[in-house]
């Protein structure tokens, strides 16, 4: 993505918003010229104060009346300026992150799961902070920059044209200082933000943990780390704070060679009577504020050098090629009857390394389906092709006696009830998260699904009840009941097919207890598929997939299985091997 | 903030010169108007060209002087203040490491990183800025003034009402538009949060077909946003705008009575200009002076948290203790009547534990979630303070050990399995850091954790990412396990630590503790009663008190509590055929 093409998807992003561009850049246009044209109005009321006794007051009355109204107008268009830049900019910025959030609800999961999540949230949040501060910038600074720089050059050239020869020829030092520092402070804030991100990991990754360092008496070794990090970040850091500590005195510097150019050249030439004192003054108050717009508008072009970058990134999640939608004849599914076909499936999430290949497996309605196996050997997959969260390679899953390719996504998924091991609720109340698959549902029906995931007695006893707020930290919800209220929110929809995955650790045994209670409750009746860790649930499976680095290398129930004298069996051995 | 000073101590001097240097480049810039109002003065009006061209030269000079003071000044400003920012550093980072985990709990270790990173780094712009700017901005006000007082007196009211107006709308502006942006901020966090559980449950929105709703929450938040920004840019788009109005009626007036001033004659042409030229300037230094103000409030706060966190005492310490080389009790660990409460809560979240372990025995603890089994384990490293009662190692109470000494006898897999940016041998010497490859790689095949290393095309020498982000769950637990194990500890405690694993590598990696580690005393906790049924002891936790102690028979006869785990938990010929 070259910089161009992001200029013009970022401008594409302003075109519902374009007349506050065009306003904007119309009141920057008039507040620039007014501001041009004051000190020309204090010079000429200069040239009407010449001496004792010769002061020509009527003169100078109308021409402060006039200057009176154009800093009155200057302010105002100054004013509306901003507000319009302000709303194009937020605006569109809204525009950009809305779009982006979008997307992130058709893409493929397959991209989701390849993202860090860190950087994602990153991308939504600090980068397009960065475009929206690119942008505002610009649009104030940029433009009524150019237009000052040029129009001092007109005012100036209007009055004379040898000091403004002075003033223009004194410029690309202003420039060169400029451009020397950025490049020399660029380096030094590479490096230093280098150090800088090199000590924040040190930091999370040491206090973060600090219980294992305390463990391991670690602190003398974390400390010298710590130190050496340090102060290599105290040389790069007073390096790159002087540089950029230069930029100010520097400018300050060449504005003084201009003022005092101008102030020479300007006395030499009022000597011989080409301009006027008020001439001179007009010029002066220019020369003081000649150098500002270059600074400016050096600082908006790094700044939008870093807008076009964190653009581009937000640009990759919103160009990011959506999930293929439903065909367009595809069935609603209301209520399946339970019945799952796979036949001949294939599929692998990188084309070199194979999964799962030609499985093969009927379901009737009612039945259980148990998924064992080792730590890591891909149960999720299963998981992710039966709720179409990938699609297969090859073969075809059918439910209810569709392929689920035939099927909206959104009625498919509807007809299962899913449990996962992490849990995931989102912030909001008890109420609201067990509502969350059916948001019509009342306070009757929350409290029957609660009732029946055995979550009501717990959920009472907090003091504000089902208006529980619930949030990442100082929750005081552990572990095992937040997997009691996933059961719930399912029972409230209670669809006809199950997907159950046991916790396999941090819940207490009372809890637990209760999950399997409220499991066992659910399943009668509903095709279930459980990826199974307790050998009781194991036992009373009607099929278990036995699978092993991805790959299902058993299928069977447990007797059958156990005669094969195959993996399973040595699996189901093993746990009593050790006396 | 002042508190923080003195880290400045080695910076004395630059943190003085600093500020001398500003305000001399402060003064020369203030003579620079007089100058050339004389130009006009004497040179215009007499046609002195010789004088004008002096004059002139005396500006650039000031020029070139003011540059070289400026830039020694901010020379010494950032050397002074990225020294007071490492100093501040190293010693806050030390402070942190005396802390105890009564002290990491109650303040959180995010809390601790955000002020161990940016509440220094605001600090130290502070300091920075403060050295820059809080006597320069003040100087070239009050200069300004000065100067115009010498040039006219009655002129000097005009200055004298505007200064004051200017400083009053920043001011405003400033109070009103600042706490705005702590609603931005929050709204901005409430932005995040959104992407960030909608990420974290993408499944779990999919599966409900949530995505519409989830879309317009994200919409309605960013909406608010949205509004909350426009509303603060309006209130600072006043700034300039107010302030370039109040400077310009100022100047009209100095035009207007300086006219009749002239007229009366006790003033000069080029004194008008003068005038109108420290004007402007005023108006600079002061809006250069409301940012230092901002830098300062932000830098403050932060100073006051970073005070919160050297004003947290640890609680424990070991300045008492002794090194302590004799190891003749048969005991590993002894518990006598010990609680504990951890400082926020009003219960004890452990009371009344007592037993004995024998050096070589392996415990099993098991019990609910909450029924204090990891603080059962953390009063033996000593990690918490016991309220009551004492822990006892090797017959020695723990208070009388030094911390190293103590821990060096421990080694710990705690519940989160985490493991540091580096190799995996790096990692694995973090107990001792002269391990050979021999050790490693024995306590890795102890700890099941071999074959999957060996898999790696770098074996010992793959490079783990921050907080092992590139290993499984699995993975990672058993190279933590390993990792206490090449410690060559006398007690080794595994604080669930094999959740992560399925039956079969738990039922390897316990046999492997019990057959290759001679004489060690290993302590297991555990939800699992399969994990724990084979050990010399097991000790059953609820609610904070010891339900039962004894081998996995004698609970299933005489303690309820167990029986009804292992009811939920194993099979029911699993259990008839123990409780024979």
């Amino acid at each position: 993505m070259k910089n161009k093409s992001v200029l013009s998807k970022i401008l594409s992003y302003t075109k519902p918003y374009k007349w506050y561009l065009v306003l904007a850049m119309i009141f920057a246009l008039v507040s620039v010229a007014l501001t041009l044209y004051a000190p020309i109005l204090t010079g000429n009321a200069i040239d009407l104060i010449i001496e004792k006794n010769n002061v020509d007051f009527d003169g100078i009355s109308v021409i402060l009346i006039k200057f009176a109204v154009v800093v009155g107008i200057t302010a105002i268009t100054q004013w509306l300026m901003n507000l319009c830049t302000n709303k194009l900019t937020f605006y569109t910025v809204r525009d950009i992150r809305v779009r982006a959030f979008e997307r992130l609800q058709i893409v493929p999961l397959k991209y989701i799961d390849a993202q860090r999540q860190g950087d994602m949230i990153s991308r939504m949040i600090t980068d397009v902070e960065q475009i929206s501060d690119g942008l505002l910038m610009g649009f104030t600074q940029l433009f009524s920059g150019i237009v000052t720089i040029f129009g001092t050059i007109g005012f100036m050239l209007s009055i004379d044209l040898k000091i403004t020869v002075v003033v223009v020829l004194i410029t690309p030092l202003s420039l060169f200082v400029a451009s020397f520092i950025a490049k020399r402070t660029f380096n030094m804030f590479k490096i230093q933000s280098e150090t800088r991100g090199e000590m924040t990991s040190l930091i999370e990754e040491m206090i973060g943990n600090q219980k294992v360092v305390k463990a391991f008496c670690y602190e003398d070794d974390a400390e010298e780390k710590f130190d050496e990090i340090n102060s290599r970040l105290q040389q790069c850091g007073v390096k790159a704070l002087f540089y950029s500590a230069l930029t100010n005195p520097c400018t300050r510097f060449v504005n003084g060679l201009v003022y005092s150019g101008v102030g020479i050249f300007g006395a030499v030439s009022a000597l011989s009577g080409r301009i006027t004192v008020g001439q001179l003054s007009c010029f002066l108050s220019y020369a003081n504020q000649y150098t500002k717009p270059f600074n400016e508008i050096s600082g908006v072009i790094t700044e939008l050098q870093s807008a076009f970058a964190s653009a581009k990134r937000v640009f990759e999640i919103i160009e990011e090629e959506p999930q293929t939608p439903d065909a367009e004849n595809a069935v609603v599914l209301d209520e399946a009857d339970g019945r799952v076909e796979i036949k001949n499936v294939s599929f692998s999430y990188v084309p070199e390394v194979s999964l799962i290949e030609n499985l093969n497996l009927s379901v009737k309605p009612g039945q259980r389906i148990a998924i064992v196996g080792p730590t890591g050997c891909g149960k999720t997959t299963i998981i992710n092709l039966l709720m179409r969260f990938y699609d297969v390679n090859k073969g075809e899953i059918s439910v209810s006696g569709y392929p689920v390719t035939e099927i909206t996504r959104d009625s498919l998924r509807s007809n299962y009830g899913m449990v996962l091991q992490e849990t995931w609720l989102k912030s909001g109340t008890i109420f609201e998260n067990i509502a969350y698959g059916k948001p019509d549902a009342t306070m009757e029906e929350v409290v029957a699904a609660a009732k029946a995931a055995h979550c009501h007695s717990f959920i009472k006893r907090l003091p504000k009840g089902y208006m529980t707020e619930i949030s990442d930290e100082g929750s005081n919800i552990s572990q095992g009941q937040k997997q009691l209220l996933c059961i719930a929110r399912v029972m409230l929809c209670l669809p006809p097919m199950l997907i159950l995955d046991e916790a396999t650790s941090s819940i207490d045994t009372l809890t637990e207890i209760r999950i399997q209670k409220a499991f066992a409750k659910m399943m009668e009746g509903r095709t279930s598929f459980i990826v199974a860790h307790r050998l009781s649930t194991i036992k009373e499976a009607d099929c278990i997939l036995v699978m092993d680095k991805g790959h299902i290398i058993e299928q069977g129930t447990h007797d059958e299985l156990l005669l094969n004298k195959g993996f399973y069996a040595n699996l189901y051995n093993s746990q009593f091997a050790v006396s | 903030m002042f508190r923080l000073f003195k880290y400045l101590k080695n910076y004395v001097l630059e943190s003085i010169l600093g500020p001398l240097f500003k305000m001399t480049e402060a003064t020369f810039e203030l003579i620079v108007p007089i100058v050339m109002s004389k130009i006009i003065e004497t040179g215009i009006k007499h046609n002195d060209k010789e004088y004008i061209l002096k004059l002139g030269g005396v500006l650039v000079l000031l020029g070139v002087l003011g540059l070289a003071c400026s830039l020694t000044a901010q020379f010494f400003a950032a050397k002074a203040s990225m020294g007071f920012g490492t100093a501040l550093r190293k010693d806050l980072y030390h402070h942190i490491n005396k802390f105890s985990h009564a002290e990491i709990d109650r303040i959180g270790t995010s809390t601790l990183i955000t002020r161990m990173t940016s509440d220094i780094n605001q600090a130290q712009t502070g300091v920075n800025m403060f050295l820059r700017l809080f006597l320069r901005s003040p100087f070239i006000v009050i200069g300004a003034i000065i100067a115009a007082l010498i040039i006219n007196v009655k002129l000097t009211l005009i200055f004298l009402v505007a200064s004051p107006i200017i400083a009053l709308i920043i001011y405003l502006i400033m109070t009103i538009s600042i706490p705005k942006y702590t609603a931005i901020a929050k709204k901005t966090d409430k932005v995040s949060l959104l992407t960030r559980e909608n990420l974290a449950g993408v499944r779990v929105v999919r599966a409900f077909s949530r995505q519409e709703e989830e879309k317009q929450d994200f919409k309605e938040t960013s909406e608010s946003l949205m509004k909350h920004q426009i509303v603060v840019g309006r209130i600072s788009a006043l700034l300039n705008p107010a302030t370039y109005v109040v400077v310009n009626l100022a100047i009209l007036a100095i035009m207007w009575f300086g006219g009749k001033t002239v007229y009366a004659g006790d003033l000069s042409q080029g004194e008008v200009i003068a005038l109108v030229n420290y004007m402007s300037r005023i108006l600079l230094a002061l809006v250069a002076l409301a940012n230092l103000i901002v830098i300062l409030t932000k830098a403050s706060a932060s100073s006051l948290r970073i005070n919160e966190i050297f004003n947290t005492k640890p609680e424990l310490s070991d300045e008492n203790a002794k090194e302590i080389t004799e190891n003749n009790s048969e005991n590993a660990v002894e518990f006598k009547n010990v609680s504990f409460k951890y400082s926020s809560d009003a219960d004890n979240a452990v009371s009344g534990l007592t037993f004995t372990v024998k050096k070589g025995q392996t415990i099993g603890i098991i019990g609910g979630t909450g029924s204090g089994k990891s603080t059962l384990i953390n009063l033996i490293p000593r990690f918490y303070e016991v309220s009551q009662g004492e822990v006892l190692v090797n017959g020695e109470n723990v208070k009388d050990y030094t911390f190293t000494n103590l821990r060096e006898k421990i080694g710990i897999v705690p519940q989160k399995a985490v493991l540091f940016k580096g190799t995996i041998r790096d990692n694995m010497r973090w107990g001792k850091a002269d391990a050979t490859d021999e050790e490693i790689y024995k306590a890795l095949d102890i700890a099941q954790a071999r074959e999957f290393v060996d898999s790696k095309p770098d074996g010992l020498d793959t490079m783990i990412m921050q907080n092992g982000r590139n290993l499984s769950g699995g993975q990672r637990q058993r190279l933590t396990i390993a990792r206490a194990i090449v410690k060559k500890c006398e007690i080794l405690i595994l604080d669930d630590s094999a959740s992560a694993l399925d039956y079969a590598t738990d039922a390897k990696l316990r046999k492997a503790i019990s057959e290759q580690t001679e004489g060690l005393t290993v302590f297991i906790v555990s939800q699992r009663a399969t994990t724990i049924k084979n050990a010399d002891m097991i000790i059953v936790m609820d609610d904070g008190e010891i339900a039962g102690i004894g081998t996995h028979k004698e609970l299933l006869k005489n303690c309820n509590e167990y029986r009804e785990i292992c009811q939920s938990q194993l099979s029911r010929e699993e259990i008839e055929r123990d409780e024979k």
